[in-house]
């Protein structure tokens, strides 16, 4: 039995929903994820919202690792506990890449853009929908010509319906602008790769202009 | 320096007077309000708001100089909205604000409305750089400053969560008066059963329209006020309450850690309701941040928000053209040059 009480955990983040430990696991650096219960939601609420996104998150890691995309890889869920065990990865995310490296030289845009499109292509032709794409939640490993890595799939389900990819990409969109802002030619870049990257590509994208206008279409009113 | 403002964007029409002396103190001097309140199961139309608005724009503009005790020549500068909001009610305010700034000879400053909401909730509540959460009738937003604009960090996709809550009220036949929240929320504290509604967080975005067909298709299947329902008109309100405002926590929350901010701040007439502010606040606890609120003087609309945010553009040099004061139905938050910052 793996023992779910690690006895050095070092916490190394406090996220909005869960807190993330680094762990010895089996002789190897782990990541512990533990979803924490949400005093301000109803308890049904909370237990219904905590144990749904655990069993999610944990499926969609798998299926998409299984896939091909770099994810981290996992070794436990334990649901009793809301946590879950998977791989550590030695890395930096795109968000600090990008705020350490900006401006971003168009060569070095273009491949990060590709390599970002490449694996939600294959996340979303996988019927993934991510839920949460911000620069945060995407990982370069450390080393030469480094993989962009997926992380944080709390929010991910599975869906047919291009409209949730489409929303996906907006999701990503909006993080983008508001992290860093004039970014818009690197979030086109993504999206050209996307649309030669992914099979279900372009109707995504068609539908992505939809959720745009109706987004831009809530400044209504007052 | 003394600014007049005068809002109206959607069923309320306020004049606020604000002071920002030079030594630094900033006073309300005063702040009248008169709302347009439709019978139970009815909206406002925009044509009825406008024709309110007109009736109410000069008593509430002598209202609000005599509290003052002020008289024209005292004001220094006079702000407007410029929008979002409907178009009716919004032309006709900006009538009244252009003939008063001919009248008296003082220049003029168009606003956004939701410029104004952050800026009076940041004055009332001294937050210094806080994540807005802005949740009107009319508009749901997360809301951090970054690079001299009021970034849009999340947002509702359809349609606002006081649109939601009130459309739920008069799906329910609630009165309208003082306002269709209220009611809800004093029949959420009445409810015991938590029903199970969608859910529906994407990212920072949520989405409430999905919500309101299914509370509508739940009332249609049981009529809640009927002794036999299995829920009652007060279980309905409260499991809406939980839900929604769970979500909005969740995506404020969610806001704070991506910037790793302290301070979150809820502005807008629903951001008057105390389980909002009450969930808002154990989250805030919970992380180690501060939860800053108003009540419905400054939350709801108010002509004083718009003196704030004007006052404070004019400081920095704006004035806005005669020729350039029309107004707009659609005005992003993040449109705005915020150069006083």
């Amino acid at each position: 039995m793996p023992d779910t009480q690690p006895p050095v955990a070092t916490l190394i983040k406090q996220g909005a929903e869960a807190r993330v430990y680094t762990i010895p696991f089996a002789g190897r650096p782990a990541i512990v994820k533990e979803r924490f219960r949400k005093a301000y939601r109803h308890p049904t609420l909370d237990e219904k919202l905590t144990s749904r996104r655990v069993v999610q998150e944990a499926r969609c890691l798998h299926r998409i690792r299984r896939a091909g995309v770099d994810t981290p890889t996992v070794y436990l869920v334990d649901l009793k506990a809301s946590t879950i065990y998977m791989e550590f990865i030695d890395g930096i995310s795109v968000r600090d890449h990008i705020l350490a490296t900006s401006p971003l030289n168009h060569q070095h845009e273009r491949e990060l853009a590709t390599k970002i499109a490449k694996s939600l292509g294959v996340m979303h032709d996988m019927d993934i929908v991510h839920g949460d794409l911000t620069t945060s939640n995407m990982m370069m490993r450390a080393g030469d010509n480094p993989s962009l890595v997926l992380i944080d799939f709390g929010l991910s389900f599975v869906s047919t319906l291009v409209e949730d990819k489409a929303v996906d990409l907006y999701v990503l969109e909006r993080a983008l602008s508001s992290t860093h802002p004039d970014t818009d030619s690197f979030f086109q870049a993504i999206l050209n790769a996307y649309a030669k990257n992914s099979k279900g590509g372009k109707p995504v994208l068609k539908k992505l202009e939809d959720v745009r206008r109706r987004g831009r279409k809530r400044t209504a009113f007052g | 320096m003394i600014a007049i403002g005068f809002e109206g964007s959607a069923n309320k029409i306020g004049v606020g007077i604000m002071e920002h002396s030079d030594d630094g103190k900033v006073s309300v001097l005063a702040n009248p309000r008169h709302t347009y309140i439709t019978p139970p199961g009815q909206g406002f139309l925009p044509k009825d708001t406008a024709a309110h608005h007109r009736a109410h724009v000069i008593p509430l503009t002598l209202e609000a100089l005599a509290e003052a005790n002020l008289t024209p020549k005292d004001i220094d500068v006079i702000c407007f909205t410029k929008g979002p909001g409907m178009g009716g009610p919004l032309t006709t305010v900006a009538i009244a604000a252009r003939t008063l700034s001919l009248l008296w000879g003082v220049p003029l400053v168009a606003v956004n409305h939701c410029v104004g909401h952050i800026e009076m909730g940041r004055m009332i509540t001294g937050a210094d750089n806080p994540v807005v959460l802005y949740v009107s009738g009319g508009n749901t937003q997360v809301i951090a400053f970054s690079e001299q604009r009021y970034r849009i960090f999340g947002e509702a996709i359809d349609i606002a969560v006081g649109n939601c809550l009130d459309r739920f009220a008069r799906i329910l036949g609630l009165p309208n008066e003082p306002f269709p929240g209220w009611q809800i929320e004093q029949r959420a504290k009445k409810g015991t059963q938590l029903i199970d509604l969608p859910y529906t967080v994407k990212g920072m975005d949520v989405s409430f329209s999905g919500i309101l067909s299914h509370m509508e298709s739940l009332v249609r299947d049981h009529d809640p006020y009927l002794p036999d329902a299995p829920y009652t008109a007060d279980d309905l309100c409260f499991s809406l309450q939980e839900t929604v405002f769970a979500m909005l926590v969740e995506i404020t929350e969610r806001a704070l850690a991506h910037i790793g901010a302290t301070e979150v701040l809820i502005v807008g007439g629903v951001g008057c309701n105390e389980r909002l502010q009450g969930m808002m606040g154990e989250m805030a606890t919970q992380r180690g941040a501060h939860l800053f609120a108003t009540d419905e003087r400054f939350c709801i609309d108010n002509g004083l928000m718009i003196a704030q945010a004007g006052l404070l553009a004019h400081k920095h040099g704006v004035v806005t053209d005669l020729t350039d004061t029309w107004c707009t139905q659609r005005y992003r938050t993040d449109e705005v040059l915020v150069t006083w910052r």
